[in-house]
């Protein structure tokens, strides 16, 4: 069997073997991993001196099974490749399906995805923000996050009939439109949530322990980031503006102002704080959203969407979720099925591969911050 | 982000926290009341909830299930005997798969399938449901959703919100000033975007296939019209029925009245879906189609003889020649159709479309002898002799009188006599005011022609049509009136005929009185009348349109009696054969008149001609796979 530099097969004695040099399994099964992933470190007392990233435990074939579907039961796969926000996920791939045929989902329905795509994100920061902290061993801003998170997780119930897969975006639009006073509930909520801050500031970003165990660790600097394809938030973090969403709008964010900050400064303390800037973002563009939702419909009639067929042809959608860039690329030859669907998931650059040059050095316990300050979703590796 | 302020009190500051609202709840002491009311949103998805009575067992909620979770499970009951718009069989749901995207409603074509409030689910423990252990696996997630979950309703299945399509695609006419003015096919036909538009609409759940008297395989001759591939589509058609384009124009569509989408909206317009396709497909595909078993058919010697070259005799000597005989239909006119070519009107059924099928059967090989009447210019005896086997299908080339007064006078005509002679060119004796009695599709031929002839010749339509049915109860189509309306005729229904109105000879009008109900308690025909309501309207000519009849006026009244004849009825064996074993029938005579009827007949007494002669050595058609 071939393996490239750095892959082995799983032996559990390392090469230099005289009980100084070990390898530690860190993951699939281990609270600071995220999901069915791992990384087998080859530990010197506490310290890593080699990392192997060991993928293939999530495999649910996500992009084969898509070939296999019609065009719209793959939506209810696609918001599995990320748990906490699905929604990009959703939009990327009616965006490329809506690209092929060549239309385009009515402005209603282009303000609604917004304003779903921004509540996802506020739920995947609260998510990525508590995971810091339970990182860290704080487990009370995790907590306190997840209580604000499951506030949202309502309003997506109560809009989309589910609270964490919302399998509700189809080609063409959105499968139910706005019930009523669902509006206010979101600007209540938003109010709500940023009211919460200060607390999150004093527990997690002005914790002196905090402070110390992010700041210096695994930098980025700018020119690494881009070249290792790093995207959203950790590349903004570097100091590089960038945001789909700006720099090629899709959704109804042409429509709207999205102002983006860099924290700056590339280290995890920086990540951590970049995600605070854009949550406190995410509140302001919820505001102008729903402030300029027009009327009219929220879905095209495209006939029995179960025998839609796309005309052959092929497209890339992007999407900037809470992570990045996240990417479809979608081939049709014509068909009821997708010929191919490719996901470019966002923190696949960072579990993958810069995980060799950045652990090495670190103690143990930073890798849970590692991944949590870079967002790493197994899903995007195993797709 | 700069650090907070360090005091010596900033530990004390937790103690304020003992003030504060918990963020958490303690379930049930508190409620969770976050959408108004306890429990989960109105919108929530659920567990399912199925209406039972409206469910028709359609299973596209099975098909759309992104994790094959839904499978139909057999109700048990007979599928003969149950409401044709359904079928026997009723959604079975594996929690175990479920993911709870709510397709399954959003393409529930009548709308019974809903997801609810409820979520929780508990499965009796296995000491209280002591199952074999596999069977209890299987058992505990496996649900058939009813109304248990009705009251808690969440996301339901509504028409605006469905995925389904359920407004049909326009077929365009020509106006009604433009067809009346010649005979000249009304409709257009589908365009390509048309039809793969009503293509597309098509769930493909079968219902269909059974109510087709020739169950023909509609989902998947659809499929492959949605596939662009016209000649699979025909070649699908033509495994049942070597008339398509005929029934593509004319057929009754009893398919359409039970498609899954007439529950809440317009049936697919199966009978134009079949029209585009033969119409479209080319000719060398479509010959290729017909004849494509013929190099290997080898000849069994056994030689047919069929009366009759109406659908049920073309239908039977197309199978039959597919299966090695040798057949020869007789046909008394000098062209080949039978009613369709003599008594459609060809504003309905050009005789291009017909010819073009009919050259296709005569390319398998069956010979049809045109001019040649049966008991006149060929003896019965005769062909007795000459054939191992006879199929009589003669229809119902007779029409049937009101028997009312004067009805002996030359001009009350009977409606098949006259439709016979436009169709054969004759000159036909066009007045300015005509009256019909009748309410059934033959009654609208002969008015429609009528109306043509009398716009020809005085530029102006006057005909009054009378049915003893109301206007709901008339069995002719809703179309054929309206577009009779359109084009000048006036109907008035709900009438029962008393006499012709005559002077020096000469008929001057219909007088009828007004009639109560048709059918009594029991559905047999028994019209009730108030003699005391009468009206007259004015005609010089009465046309009857009340019925047809079979005619074996061509066999002599021995050969009646060898065949059972008494009373112009016909006595058959269950099937299509006769008290004579090799002398079978087929169509309208077993029927009654229906083009689609006669087709199945002609197939089907083809088949137990064939198991007679040779055992059941026939295998069975086999459906075309969809993918």
């Amino acid at each position: 069997m071939y393996l490239p530099d750095g892959y082995t097969t799983l032996t559990k004695r390392a090469p230099k073997d005289d009980r100084e040099v070990y390898d530690l399994f860190f993951g699939p099964n281990h609270p600071g991993m995220h999901g069915n992933f791992g990384y087998v470190l080859e530990m010197e007392g506490t310290q890593i001196v080699r990392v192997r990233p060991n993928a293939g435990m999530l495999h649910r074939g996500f992009e084969k099974s898509m070939e296999n579907k019609r065009w719209v039961q793959n939506l209810s796969l696609i918001p599995r490749v990320c748990v906490p926000d699905p929604d990009p996920n959703e939009v990327a791939y009616c965006q490329a399906v809506e690209a092929i045929m060549g239309i385009e989902a009515p402005r209603r329905a282009r303000y609604i995805r917004s304003v779903v795509l921004e509540l996802s994100r506020l739920g995947s920061f609260l998510m990525g923000m508590g995971g810091v902290g339970g990182a860290l061993g704080h487990y009370s801003i995790m907590y306190l996050m997840m209580e604000s998170r499951d506030r949202i997780l309502d309003l997506f119930e109560e809009l989309t009939g589910g609270r964490v897969y919302h399998i509700y975006n189809i080609p063409g639009g959105v499968r139910r439109d706005i019930p009523p006073g669902w509006k206010q509930k979101v600007l209540d909520l938003v109010d709500h949530l940023e009211k919460r801050l200060p607390e999150y500031d004093r527990l997690l970003y002005e914790n002196p322990v905090v402070h110390t165990r992010l700041q210096g660790l695994a930098p980025l600097s700018a020119e690494e980031a881009i070249t290792s394809g790093i995207v959203g938030p950790n590349l903004r973090a570097s100091g590089v503006k960038a945001d789909v969403r700006v720099d090629a709008p899709y959704a109804a964010y042409d429509e709207i102002e999205v102002n983006i900050e860099c924290s700056g400064g590339g280290d995890a303390l920086a990540r951590a704080v970049q995600v605070r800037m854009d949550y406190l973002e995410a509140i302001r563009i919820i505001r102008r959203l729903l402030a300029k939702i027009p009327d009219g419909d929220f879905k095209l009639d495209l006939g029995n969407l179960m025998k839609l067929k796309v005309p052959a042809g092929d497209a890339y959608s992007k999407v900037e979720s809470s992570k990045g860039e996240f990417g479809y690329y979608v081939v049709s030859n014509g068909g009821m099925k997708p010929y191919r669907v490719s996901v470019r998931g966002p923190s696949l650059p960072a579990g993958l591969y810069l995980c060799h040059k950045h652990l090495p050095g670190m103690k143990i316990d930073d890798v849970a911050v590692w991944m949590a300050t870079l967002a790493i979703c197994p899903p995007d590796i195993d797709r | 982000m700069a650090l907070g302020d360090k005091s010596f009190f900033t530990p004390f500051s937790t103690l304020l926290n003992i003030f504060k609202k918990t963020l958490t709840v303690a379930y049930p002491k508190e409620d969770i009341n976050v959408h108004g009311r306890p429990g989960a949103s109105d919108n929530y998805r659920g567990m399912h909830t199925n209406d039972l009575e409206v469910c028709i067992g359609c299973g596209t909620c099975s098909d759309v299930c992104p994790t094959a979770a839904i499978v139909m499970q057999d109700t048990g009951e007979d599928e003969n005997e149950i409401d044709p718009t359904r079928k026997p069989e009723q959604p079975v749901i594996d929690y175990g798969r479920c993911c709870f995207c709510a397709f399954c409603v959003d393409s529930c074509p009548s709308g019974s399938l809903s997801m609810s409030r409820d979520y929780i689910y508990t499965s009796p423990s296995i000491e209280e449901e002591p199952l074999a252990e596999l069977e209890w696996k299987v058992n505990k997630f496996t649900i058939k959703p009813d109304a248990n979950h009705e009251e808690e309703k969440s996301w339901i299945s509504e028409v605006d919100l469905a995925w389904l399509d359920y407004v049909r695609s326009d077929m365009e006419h020509h106006s009604p000033e433009k067809r009346v003015q010649s005979f000249i096919e009304i409709v257009h036909g589908f365009s390509r975007q048309q039809a793969l538009k009503e293509a597309q609409r098509c769930l493909e759940c079968g219902i269909c296939t059974r109510t087709c008297p020739a169950h023909m395989h509609i989902p998947e001759y659809i499929r492959a019209i949605y596939d662009e591939d016209l000649k699979k589509s025909v070649n699908i058609m033509y495994e049942t029925n070597p008339l398509p384009a005929v029934c593509g124009r004319i057929c009754t569509h009893k398919c359409e009245t039970v498609c899954a989408l007439s529950h809440r909206g317009e049936p697919i317009a199966i009978r134009w879906l079949k029209r585009y396709a033969v119409d479209n497909v080319k000719d060398e595909d479509l010959r290729e189609v017909a004849t494509k078993n013929k190099d290997v058919i080898k000849s069994n010697g056994k030689k047919i003889g069929i009366i009759g070259s109406g659908p049920a005799g073309l239908a039977a000597a197309y199978y039959l020649s597919g299966m090695g005989y040798q057949v020869t239909i007789y046909e008394k006119h000098p062209k080949a159709g039978g009613t369709m070519r003599y008594g459609i009107p060809s504003y309905r059924l050009p005789d291009e479309a017909l010819d073009r099928e009919i050259s296709q059967i005569e390319a398998m090989g069956v010979e049809i002898k045109l001019n040649c009447e049966v008991g006149q210019d060929k003896k019965w005896k005769d062909l007795k002799q000459e054939t191992d086997a006879i199929i009589i299908a003669t229809g119902f080339p007779t029409g049937r009188s009101t028997r009312i007064d004067k009805t002996n006078n030359p001009n009350v005509r009977l409606a098949i006599t006259m439709l016979n002679e436009i169709r054969l060119g004759k000159e036909i004796d066009v007045h300015r005011k005509i009256a019909v009695i009748g309410g059934g599709n033959v009654a609208m031929d002969i008015a429609r022609s009528m109306a043509r002839l009398q716009k020809d010749k005085f530029g102006e339509v006057d005909i009054t049509v009378t049915s003893l049915e109301s206007r709901e109860e008339m069995p002719a189509d809703d179309e054929e009136i309206e577009e009779g309306k359109e084009e000048g005729i006036v109907f008035k229904p709900g009438r029962s005929p008393l006499e012709v109105k005559i002077e020096d000879e000469k008929v001057r009008g219909l007088e009828v009185c007004r009639c109560l109900s048709v059918f009594d308690e029991n559905g047999r025909f028994s019209p009730k009348v108030d003699k005391n309501i009468r009206e007259c309207f004015p005609a010089t000519m009465v046309i009857e349109a009340i019925g047809q009849a079979a005619d074996y006026s061509f066999l002599t009244e021995n050969e009646q009696n060898l065949l059972n004849i008494h009373r112009g009825t016909l006595m058959i064996k269950d099937g299509y054969q006769t008290g004579m074993e090799n002398i079978f029938v087929a169509g309208d005579i077993v029927n009654g008149p229906d083009v689609i009827h006669a087709i199945a007949d002609g197939h089907k007494a083809a088949q137990e001609m064939d198991t007679w002669f040779f055992g059941k050595r026939n295998l069975p058609l086999k459906k075309a796979p969809l993918e």
